[in-house]
């Protein structure tokens, strides 16, 4: 298959990234953003879940939620690159929200109900209707390996789950989490509402102010039959499928809020004066915000490219995914230090709104797995397995 | 990746066709000689001839300047420029000798020129006959290109021109030469003119081209001087006063951010193993070299360095497409303002790796029978800050992005 020219990107995708745009300038602009988030700096305060469930409900209103469920069950199925460009927005908005965490779960359940699976597509139906879900599905030394977890499954039929699944993104706005747990027949995945019995979520004391995070602890947790999305290795596998997809996501993510890193810190740098130039006008500020932007367009670039092959190229998406994430991780952390860096001593105060884009920025470069690692996957897949001979071309 | 196939006119799929076809056939026998790495290293005539041949069978095979009238020497189509170097690309084809004449003169002449100058020049541009370099730096004009003090005077409706430029690529076999110089010394921009001047008719009456040999030992540029050089006033391109203006296209062009698509091919054949420059080319030698008895390839740290050039590499080839989505850049000249510095720094960072693969084999130079890959990477990097200075030094490249697309005060 083949990639057409525009990447995806026609009329109905252009449309849905301006309409985001437009919404986040009108309904979340950044002093708004900081005054809800940003209201207690005390670096010891309580685990907070700050976020604005009326703006929820419109992003609900406005189908967003709806964007990537498959139409076979009830969702609109539109391509990665449609959900690329509106997720771009929701970064650039900092947008604190489950909508990343939900598209995500979608995708891996996406996957499943490929393989028939009646309790996925059931969840697909609730996510479409406006229900936040949440992917359980990393172990207490984060690891984002498929087969990696610390939650067991036991029992055929209904089973029960014992451990718990760390890191858990956006896990007090979720209603339900997609759990990962091994059995004795493989990776499984499980679908636990937040109120079930034997649930715990205990909130993480992070850096980012415009998520939350949790582990959630599982204690003789039952799932019916018929909550079982993927037993015997099907688990690991829709985690595989679903990979490129959720790379893409947070991707996309990363690329908007360091863009919003740019244009912030470029109009400080035309408007700040010293030495009776605004402080643009020197190479030593100049050239560095040059550099974000080359370093953001090549994520951006390889994002887009990657959108697009999931949509016409699978063989290639985990590649250009796992491309688009490193590149995206490194612009990332370079935008986010620049972006301080340059606005001097303002910068590095809790009033100058940059810190918030840094500190989500600083969660994005890890999530699913920073630049390093993707590097460390695409080295096995282009250049071939350390110590064995041969190594795809592509 | 393959851009076959994409979403094309039906012009452009069946001109693709033509392409493969004619390609299959045609391309011309390796040659018995070293052919150097890009145009602007082109030392012997024998090269030279080879590459002539080879740009001749393109243009009359309609393969290079597809896009431009026929009148002019081109093909008269829409579009299929980009297909034409896409399928030369992949066919491994030798590049075109005529850079400065294909990816300069040809659009600037296309943008200013009158009509009988592009009727009587762009025909044997395009087809590879004459060859065109580049007068614009001169020893006290480099990054600041406008303070040219090459002057025109202006003579009986005729100009007389004395000047020095410098770091001129081709000038040894060129035809032509787009001249950027100054008729007016009170106005530093406005004071420029823009003329075509034939240079080697007046080899010796007025034209002085001595070649300079670059770092690596090559010749490949010179410094010509003009010395009451007499050009007719036919060969003055625009306004008097407008050179400015017009050698901002040439620029845009040089830097690849031009409103046309140029001709141009790779000059890299897949069965030769001598070829090297490109990111694919690392795999390959990461598993034929050795460090501390190891293979590169199972070496984690260079793993990662590898893989963050062909990430980059991977990003330059699409950045063309996503250009033309205008809902997928915030800034139309964003992108191609990038190109030049950003393929430019990725050749010298893919090229310095390749030589700390070799390891101690990277001393060894194209005199050495034992040089892996003939000593061609260590020369590809020190031939790789001929790009990063030229065109515009890429800190020059810089200054204007920012002061462009992010809209910062002007430096000085």
């Amino acid at each position: 298959m083949a990639q057409p020219r525009n990447f995806g990107f026609g009329e109905e995708e252009q449309a849905l990234k301006q309409n985001a745009r437009r919404f986040f300038q009108e309904r979340l602009p950044v002093d708004v953003l900081h005054r809800r988030v940003a209201h207690d700096p005390d670096p010891m305060r309580r685990p907070e879940c700050l976020w604005d469930e009326a703006l929820w409900g419109q992003v609900v209103e406005l189908g967003w939620t709806l964007l990537a469920v498959p139409e076979r069950v009830g969702g609109l199925g539109m391509s990665a690159a449609a959900v690329a460009g509106l997720v771009e927005e929701v970064g650039r908005a900092a947008f604190p929200s489950p909508l990343i965490a939900t598209l995500q779960a979608t995708y891996v359940l996406a996957a499943c109900d490929a393989e028939a699976s009646s309790a996925a597509s059931g969840l697909l139906r609730r996510i479409a209707e406006g229900t936040p879900v949440s992917l359980a599905i990393t172990d207490r030394r984060g690891s984002w390996e498929a087969s990696d977890t610390d939650v067991t499954a036991s029992g055929s039929g209904s089973v029960t789950l014992n451990g718990t699944a760390w890191f858990v993104q956006d896990a007090r706005k979720a209603e339900v989490f997609v759990v990962k747990a091994r059995s004795a027949a493989g990776i499984g995945l499980y679908l636990v509402e937040a109120t079930a019995r034997g649930v715990t979520i205990v909130p993480d004391a992070i850096v980012d102010l415009t998520r939350d995070q949790a582990h959630v602890v599982l204690r003789d947790v039952v799932v019916s039959a018929d909550r079982v999305a993927a037993v015997g290795g099907k688990g690991e596998a829709a985690l595989q499928a679903a990979e490129p997809a959720m790379l893409v996501v947070v991707t996309a993510d990363m690329v908007g809020a360091a863009e919003w890193q740019l244009q912030t810190t470029a109009e400080y740098a035309r408007t700040r004066v010293q030495f009776d130039h605004p402080i643009g006008f020197f190479q030593a500020v100049k050239h560095p915000l040059v550099e974000m932007m080359v370093r953001i367009d090549e994520a951006r670039t390889l994002l887009y490219s990657a959108a697009c092959a999931i949509d016409h190229e699978p063989e290639k998406a985990e590649i250009l995914a796992r491309m688009a994430k490193a590149a995206a991780s490194d612009a990332a952390s370079y935008c986010s230090g620049r972006s301080v860096q340059l606005h001097g001593g303002t910068g590095f105060t809790w009033e100058c709104f940059v810190h918030l884009y840094f500190k989500r920025q600083k969660h994005n470069e890890v999530l699913l797995g920073d630049g390093a690692y993707q590097r460390m996957k695409l080295a096995d897949k282009l250049i071939g397995p350390i110590g064995i001979g041969g190594g795809a071309s592509w | 990746m393959t851009e076959e196939a994409r979403r094309e006119t039906a012009e452009q799929a069946a001109f693709r066709a033509h392409c493969k076809a004619w390609l299959k056939d045609n391309l011309p026998p390796r040659a018995a000689f070293r052919l150097p790495l890009s145009p602007i290293e082109i030392a012997t005539t024998e090269q030279l001839a080879y590459l002539c041949a080879w740009q001749r069978s393109a243009h009359r095979a309609g393969l290079v300047g597809c896009d431009y009238p026929k009148e002019y020497g081109g093909g008269g189509r829409r579009g299929c420029q980009v297909v034409a170097n896409e399928e030369m690309q992949a066919a491994g084809a030798p590049f075109l000798p005529n850079m400065v004449g294909l990816g300069m003169a040809g659009p600037t002449l296309f943008h200013h020129g009158s009509e009988e100058q592009k009727r009587r020049l762009l025909p044997a541009l395009l087809s590879g006959e004459e060859i065109w370099c580049q007068g614009f730096s001169e020893p006290g004009a480099g990054s600041d290109l406008a303070s040219v003090q090459t002057f025109a005077r202006r003579e009986r409706g005729r100009w007389i021109i004395n000047g020095h430029k410098t770091w001129t690529s081709l000038a040894h076999f060129a035809t032509w030469m787009i001249l950027l110089c100054r008729t007016d010394k009170a106005d530093k921009y406005r004071g420029l003119s823009y003329f075509v001047v034939p240079i080697k008719e007046a080899l010796g009456r007025g034209v002085t081209v001595r070649p300079l040999v670059k770092m690596t030992g090559e010749t490949g540029f010179n410094e010509v001087l003009l010395e009451d050089l007499v050009v007719d006033d036919g060969l003055r391109l625009d306004e008097i006063g407008s050179g400015w203006n017009v050698a901002m296209t040439t620029l845009l062009h040089e830097r690849g951010a031009g409103s046309l698509v140029t001709p141009a091919s790779g000059g890299k054949r897949a069965d030769d193993p001598s070829s090297v420059g490109g990111a694919a080319g690392l795999v390959d030698l990461a598993k034929r070299s050795y460090r501390a008895g190891k293979r590169v390839a199972d070496d984690p740290v260079f793993r990662d360095a590898i893989v963050r050039i062909l990430i980059r590499q991977q990003a330059l080839d699409e950045a063309s497409r996503r250009t033309q989505v205008p809902g997928l850049t915030d800034h139309p000249m964003r992108l191609p303002l990038q190109h030049k510095l950003v393929s430019s720094e990725l050749l010298q960072d893919t090229a310095r790796l390749a030589c700390e693969m070799e390891g101690m084999a990277s001393s060894l130079y194209l005199g050495d029978d034992h040089a892996p890959a003939r000593g061609q990477w260590p020369l590809a990097y020190m031939n790789s800050y001929g790009f990063t200075i030229a065109a515009g030094s890429n800190e020059i490249q810089r200054n204007i992005l920012g002061e462009r697309v992010l809209g910062l005060a002007k430096s000085k």
